[in-house]
């Protein structure tokens, strides 16, 4: 009887979709919500949702300017948002349908200024570092009690690396992410674009490249994990997932994370909605139902990743708002910096120059 | 009249699924880049009338090919994309002869199961064939742990993110597309030109050279064609199963496209592609329809 029940719900849950239901399309980045909060946002407004997840920022970016995506809310991270917001890509929020948006948090906003001057086009929805997760066992093996774990020297030192290079070591595939970390390596400004800084960094990563096992953007979760690599240069959320799951699989691993005490790039991933966004009005009361501090704070407990909505931190679970590695003290806060995107020619020099490091032609 | 749409249709076919894209990625390798929707520019305005059929072909030119000389990136990658296809080709050849051989010279209530086996591996997703192969070739692998426990090496062999592991995958996946053709023409073979041949003093393996294989050629052709082509725009195996210093053509032209955002400059790379391929293909027919004339 239940089963003939739920059959006839869905039925006619179908025949009213049929009808014409209203409908919000969400492109988020993957395991990046807790789900119950898609349920409960179907529940509250009576708008059918339909999320969907993509895995990289060009993919987004190419669908948002090939235009025509049909997607009512996406998530760029801040400088390709930048770039997007001058293609055209998104449209204006309206503040009169944002009532939660007095939750967010003035630091982050203040942060995410550069990339959506005024958040005229986005609200933050995470942000993090970029920096290295390490197996503590393996590395102090390798280098000895006092390796550098929080520090570049670890991964763009050749001694270090050719050492390590024994137990494994993960780079991300992202010259936006590891050119930043070289320049800052040397001293020189992290977001300078001008050739001759990105040819010193260059000559960083190619010094090192012989001991790195591989370029890859996600696939350095399990291998940490699993004790496949001792070292990766990747995003907080990421290695942290790693810490836990060697943790639950009491493997003997211990992961930990550290941005690196020269500097740290920090990231925000916004969300937005799109010109062209069949429904705008379904999507900003998607926006305000994120923004709301419970369910905000539901999703950072959920993915381990900091959040830009104050009032959603006394909803935190501790081992969330409690990590440093999460939420960075104010010492640690000061020495996280941001980037600006590339421009067309520079973008072009930089993906040849990336070409050049990881295969040598 | 009737023959008339006899002749229509495939011409119909090779327009729109062919031509009329080939012109619009034609189009977008004469424009130049810009940060818009779409990211190219100029965009055909029809509704400006003569005017915008000016601006627009005023605005078309051939920069983005010249760029394509500039940096050796491009042509090394079509180099080591036709070599990995050629020998990935050859190696697929000589596995899937002998299997449609072997279909072919099965008992006739066999073949249906046989071919059925072959197509078999369509059932599944090919994403989830190519994962498995990762799963196989890791040094942690099936393959490695089952070397070792032979005692046949001593150490796990590093095959994943190597172009073997390239190879390997490549020739799996189109090993069906070799096998079929190849499998319908020895099918058609006459047993009796065999016997004639037997019966004139030949061995049976000369027999094999003299009579099967040249009948067989189409299907040699045609299985190399459908193994070849799709080999060298390869995307998914190599960066699934190659290591970053497998270069390709497929992975320079996704760069270009996701993440220079150069949409001109990719459309360039796949027209240059498109001529590598198709130039060749074109000559080769001609010849072959000039030889069979000669027969003829």
């Amino acid at each position: 009887m239940q089963h003939k029940l739920t059959g006839a719900a869905a039925a006619l849950a179908l025949l009213a979709g049929a009808a014409g239901a209203e409908e919000v399309h969400v492109y988020n980045w993957s395991d990046y919500i807790d789900e119950s909060l898609l349920d409960k946002f179907e529940q509250e407004t009576g708008i059918d949702l339909v999320y969907d997840v993509f895995d990289s920022n060009e993919l987004l970016e190419t669908k948002m300017l090939a235009g025509g995506s049909g997607y009512d809310v996406v998530v760029p991270t801040g400088t390709f948002l930048q770039r997007q917001i001058s293609a055209g890509a998104f449209q204006k929020l309206d503040p009169s349908k944002l009532p939660n948006r007095e939750n967010m948090w003035d630091v982050i906003q203040e942060r995410t200024e550069p990339y959506d001057p005024g958040g005229e086009y986005s609200i933050n929805y995470m942000w993090g570092t970029t920096g290295i997760g390490a197996n503590v066992g393996e590395v102090t093996e390798a280098l000895g009690e006092d390796a550098p774990l929080a520090s570049l020297d670890l991964i763009f030192d050749p001694e270090n690396m050719k050492k390590l290079s024994e137990c494994g070591v993960h780079f991300l595939d992202a010259p936006t992410e590891m050119i930043p970390a070289a320049l800052t390596y040397l001293g020189l400004d992290p977001d300078s674009k001008d050739e001759e800084s990105l040819e010193k960094a260059e000559e960083v990563l190619l010094a090192v490249r012989p001991y790195v096992q591989k370029f890859h953007s996600s696939e350095y979760i399990n291998a940490l994990a699993n004790g496949d690599i001792c070292v990766a240069f990747g995003w907080s959320g990421d290695i942290l997932q790693a810490r836990d799951r060697a943790a639950e699989a009491e493997n003997g691993v211990e992961i930990v994370y550290n941005p690196p005490k020269e500097g740290a790039l920090m990231w925000f991933d916004q969300m937005a909605i799109p010109t062209d966004a069949p429904n705008p009005e379904g999507a900003h009361k998607f926006l305000n139902f994120i923004m709301d501090a419970q369910n905000m704070a539901a999703a950072s407990n959920y993915v381990y990743y900091a959040n830009g909505n104050k009032a959603s931190q006394e909803y935190l679970n501790e081992d969330v708002i409690g990590d440093p590695a999460i939420y960075p003290d104010e010492e640690t806060l000061d020495n996280l910096y941001t980037v600006t995107p590339f421009g067309p020619r520079e973008q072009r020099t930089l993906t040849r120059m990336w070409t050049r490091i990881k295969s040598g032609t | 009249m009737r023959r008339f749409a006899l002749i229509a249709i495939p011409y119909a076919w090779l327009l729109a699924l062919f031509l009329v894209p080939f012109l619009i990625v034609l189009k977008i390798s004469l424009s130049d880049i810009t940060l818009a929707i779409p990211p190219y520019e100029p965009t055909l305005d029809l509704s400006a009338g003569w005017e915008g059929l000016k601006t627009f072909f005023s605005g078309l030119d051939f920069e983005n090919f010249t760029f394509l000389t500039t940096d050796d990136l491009y042509w090394k990658a079509y180099l080591s994309s036709l070599r990995i296809g050629a020998i990935s080709t050859l190696i697929t050849l000589c596995v899937g002869y002998p299997i449609a051989y072997g279909m072919a010279q099965s008992a006739p209530e066999w073949r249906p199961t046989l071919l059925m086996l072959v197509i078999l591996p369509f059932w599944t997703s090919f994403l989830i064939r190519v994962y498995s192969w990762m799963g196989i070739l890791s040094t942690e692998g099936v393959l490695n742990q089952f070397l070792l426990w032979t005692g046949l090496i001593s150490e796990p062999l590093t095959i994943l993110n190597t172009p073997t592991a390239v190879y390997i995958g490549i020739v799996y996946t189109y090993l069906p597309f070799m096998i079929l053709p190849i499998y319908s023409a020895l099918e058609k073979l006459d047993i009796s030109l065999l016997e004639a041949a037997e019966d004139l003093g030949c061995s049976r393996l000369k027999a094999f050279w003299l009579v099967t294989i040249p009948l067989s050629r189409p299907g040699i052709i045609a299985g190399c064609f459908l193994v070849f082509i799709p080999a060298i725009g390869e995307f998914v195996i190599p960066s699934l199963l190659g290591g970053s210093r497998t270069l390709m053509i497929g992975k320079v032209l996704w760069e270009e496209f996701f993440n220079n955002r150069d949409w001109p400059v990719a459309s360039a790379v796949a027209i240059i592609l498109l001529l590598i391929l198709i130039v060749p293909i074109i000559l080769f027919q001609r010849n072959e329809q000039k030889q069979r004339e000669a027969e003829g």
